[in-house]
């Protein structure tokens, strides 16, 4: 039983509520210490659950109500090293984000506090929960809390229409999770995960199944997994930038997260003999999501709507780490999510400089004009690299597991998707970087030609001159954190232990209800040879290169016949992707039913 | 217990994406919104339902009566709170579409294409 673990959740929304409560009388200035120190405490006290979680994994039952003789009737936090190190990870994003805003919002009232507060507190509750219908709770008040963010430029029509396509879609995914809850409870009679899980045993027929495909698919929606990614792009690029760095930095990942969680506690058990069908469904879904995102990206000319489409194709990546269903690609996803929210972070907190200083974020429109902001220039290269998976960041770590992992099981063209994600995405940002930064290529062009510019409002008053040292340090804080990951020693062993923790069904299922703890056997260092990863990983850094100053240079193909089929692919994609929220509810509808159909076939023929 | 307040519950979820998929005015999309949610409802209340069982009061009944599960209950009544927020929240969003586009029309937005 531990104290401690309720309070990442009560602190961020009490101290919410009471500024909330007293937004009159609260100044901007008081309310951001207010918020920041908050942050810091919450994030100090995920840190201990951490350093206490890989000891033993921690407990809490609310209101004492213990597990008896096996059986749970309490709600219970069930803290492991991953989902302590989420919500360090989401405390540690926050705070980048609330730094930043210090200077960025004029407007910024204490409402923006009080959602980024209550973000926090729900993200919190979200990665520690072990019970499933407050992971749905969760679920909806991280969710609000977002849709408010999201739209929190009222004045602008597209914000709210961005807003409105988000909170749909997203509210249409929280009916799928709770109708799936709905169905495992009248099935097991039980809502605490390890309960249902060892309920439900070997068990697999329909109900199970769909159970799993509705919980599953709401999720993704939050994942933006594809078919249910259109909502990221227009979120992304409506929200105001310093909410982009928590959707793509850690609110997406929560969504795999929370499949991830679900998967290996409740449906591994009843999935233990067709873990194929599973992994087949999801590599499937996984590479499509990651192709299509990066094909996105690199047709988008609006940053922060490129950098959306390129957190949609690493998601598609994170799904393919998710699908081996083997503990080292698991811990590949886990040091992944790291590598990729710090750099993606980074990279929107640049976004955000740009619009701050020039009033715009449309690559054409800003052609050439960064060309003195030097350091600010080195800090988006850098992290464009680390959006390659470039050896030395910790997406290289990630990757490499996740890589190791399909090959361990067969799959390794796997690298494929990573190959072609990695070059498509970065090699995208890369090319902003030297149209926007270096001055190169010309302001016009006909890749991105197609695609609309969105005006941008202004999230500052003054048109100020020079950068403000709490805009630019926290981008610079979170690229160089995330090549410390990368290169610290053991953190790979670390997460695989972390990661098998997780992975162990009955182990999970001993410690919440007999609160017996089976310490597993902590992961061996390996002794893979690495040197083709690395050159594979080096190779896709420089492709990425490569594409970059091709598209920029009078060279490029633009026009050229064998060009054209590609052209037609990206103008449909483009269609699809049509702003219009009747549209993303068709296809997620189709989505859900496909997955379904897949999943139940796939299983019937064997 | 019979089939059809599962069927029901079903009908209520698709007819609501349908509302959804079709919808014209953002108001009305919002609605069909909370249209789906019912659908919820049902499912849930169908699952806790026992055939002849009382409400689950336990105060002046003998132990052993039967009663409907009052879990599934509490789950509804949390589901009420949370969506009548994000429902009240979308409204207020359509409120501001309508206030500066002069539309609510998802078919005359064409800001967010591509």
């Amino acid at each position: 039983m531990s104290t401690l673990a309720p309070l990442p959740v009560v602190i961020p929304l009490s101290v919410a509520a009471i500024l909330s409560a007293l937004n009159k009388f609260v100044g901007r200035r008081l309310s951001e210490a207010l918020a920041i120190l908050t942050t810091i405490a919450t994030g100090v006290i995920c840190g201990e659950l951490l350093l206490q979680a890989r000891v033993q994994p921690v407990m809490h039952w609310f209101g004492g109500w213990t597990p008896r003789a096996g059986v749970a009737l309490g709600i219970s936090f069930v803290i492991d090293p991953i989902a302590a190190g989420a919500a360090v990870f989401t405390s540690l994003l926050v705070l980048a984000a609330l730094i930043f805003s210090l200077h960025y919002f004029d407007t910024v009232g204490t409402l923006f506090h009080v959602l980024m507060l209550g973000f926090l507190g729900a993200m919190c509750g979200f990665a520690l929960t072990g019970d499933l219908f407050n992971l749905f709770v969760f679920f909806e008040l991280m969710s609000a809390s977002a849709f408010a963010l999201c739209g929190y430029k009222v004045e602008e029509p597209e914000s709210m229409q961005g807003a409105l396509n988000f909170g749909i879609t997203n509210t249409v995914g929280a009916f799928l999770v709770l109708s799936g809850i709905g169905l495992l409870y009248g099935r097991t009679g039980a809502l605490n995960m390890a309960q249902i899980g060892r309920t439900l045993g070997g068990n697999l027929d329909g109900l199970v199944i769909t159970a799993f495909i509705f919980i599953m698919a709401g999720f993704f929606i939050k994942a933006a997994v594809f078919p249910f990614h259109f909502w990221l792009a227009d979120a992304h690029a409506v929200a105001p930038t310093p909410v982009c760095v928590l959707f793509s930095g850690i609110m997406v990942e929560l969504g795999i997260y929370a499949v991830l969680r679900v998967y290996w506690v409740i449906f591994d058990g009843p999935f233990a003999a067709h873990r194929w069908d599973v992994r087949a469904l999801l590599l499937a879904v996984g590479s499509i999501t990651a192709v299509v995102g990066a094909v996105m990206c690199f047709g988008q000319r609006h940053i922060k709507r490129l950098l959306a489409f390129s957190t949609v194709s690493h998601v598609g990546l994170l799904t393919i780490g998710f699908g081996v269903l083997k503990e080292g690609a698991l811990a590949g996803v886990a040091l992944y999510v790291l590598g990729h929210g710090l750099v993606k972070a980074a990279l929107f907190l640049v976004a955000g400089l740009l619009l701050h200083r020039f009033s715009s974020v449309d690559e054409l429109e800003l052609h050439g004009r960064a060309c003195r902001m030097q350091a600010t220039g080195v800090v988006f290269f850098v992290a464009a690299l680390g959006l390659a998976s470039m050896p030395g960041f910790a997406t290289f770590l990630g990757e490499s597991g996740i890589i190791d992992g399909a090959k361990g099981i067969g799959q390794g063209w796997v690298r494929a998707v990573f190959v072609i994600a990695g070059v498509l995405t970065a090699g995208a940002v890369l090319r902003v970087w030297g149209r926007v930064f270096r001055g190169m290529g010309k302001a016009e062009d006909a890749e991105t030609a197609g695609a609309k510019k969105i005006d941008e409002g202004r999230e500052t008053n003054a048109a100020s001159h020079g950068i403000p040292a709490v805009m630019f340090a926290p981008a610079a804080a979170l690229v160089l954190l995330a090549v410390a990951i990368g290169l610290m020693p053991g953190v790979k062993r670390a997460v695989r232990t972390a990661a098998i923790v997780m992975q162990d069904r009955t182990g999970y299922q001993a410690r919440v209800l007999e609160h017996a703890w089976i310490p597993v056997t902590p992961a061996e260092e390996e002794h893979t040879p690495i040197g083709k990863g690395l050159a594979w990983s080096f190779g896709t850094t420089a492709a990425a290169l490569v594409l970059a100053f091709l598209s920029l240079s009078p060279y490029w193909p633009s026009k050229h016949v064998l060009a054209r089929p590609v052209a037609k692919t990206v103008h449909l994609l483009r269609a699809i992707h049509s702003g219009h929220v009747g549209d993303y509810v068709a296809f997620l509808t189709f989505g859900v039913a496909a997955f379904g159909v897949v999943l139940a076939v796939l299983i019937h023929l064997r | 217990m019979s089939f059809f307040p599962y069927a029901v519950a079903a009908w209520l979820f698709i007819i609501g994406l349908y509302g959804i998929v079709t919808s014209r005015n953002f108001v009305h999309l919002v609605i069909c919104l909370a249209v789906l949610q019912s659908s919820t409802y049902v499912l849930l209340l169908s699952i806790g339902y026992r055939v002849g069982g009382t409400a689950p009061v336990f105060a002046a009944v003998p132990v052993g009566t039967l009663a409907v599960d009052p879990v599934v209950q509490a789950l509804m009544l949390t589901d009420i709170v949370v969506e009548a927020t994000v429902v009240a929240l979308l409204l207020a969003l359509a409120l501001q579409l309508h206030k500066h586009a002069n539309t609510l029309d998802p078919d005359k937005l064409k800001a967010l294409e591509g």
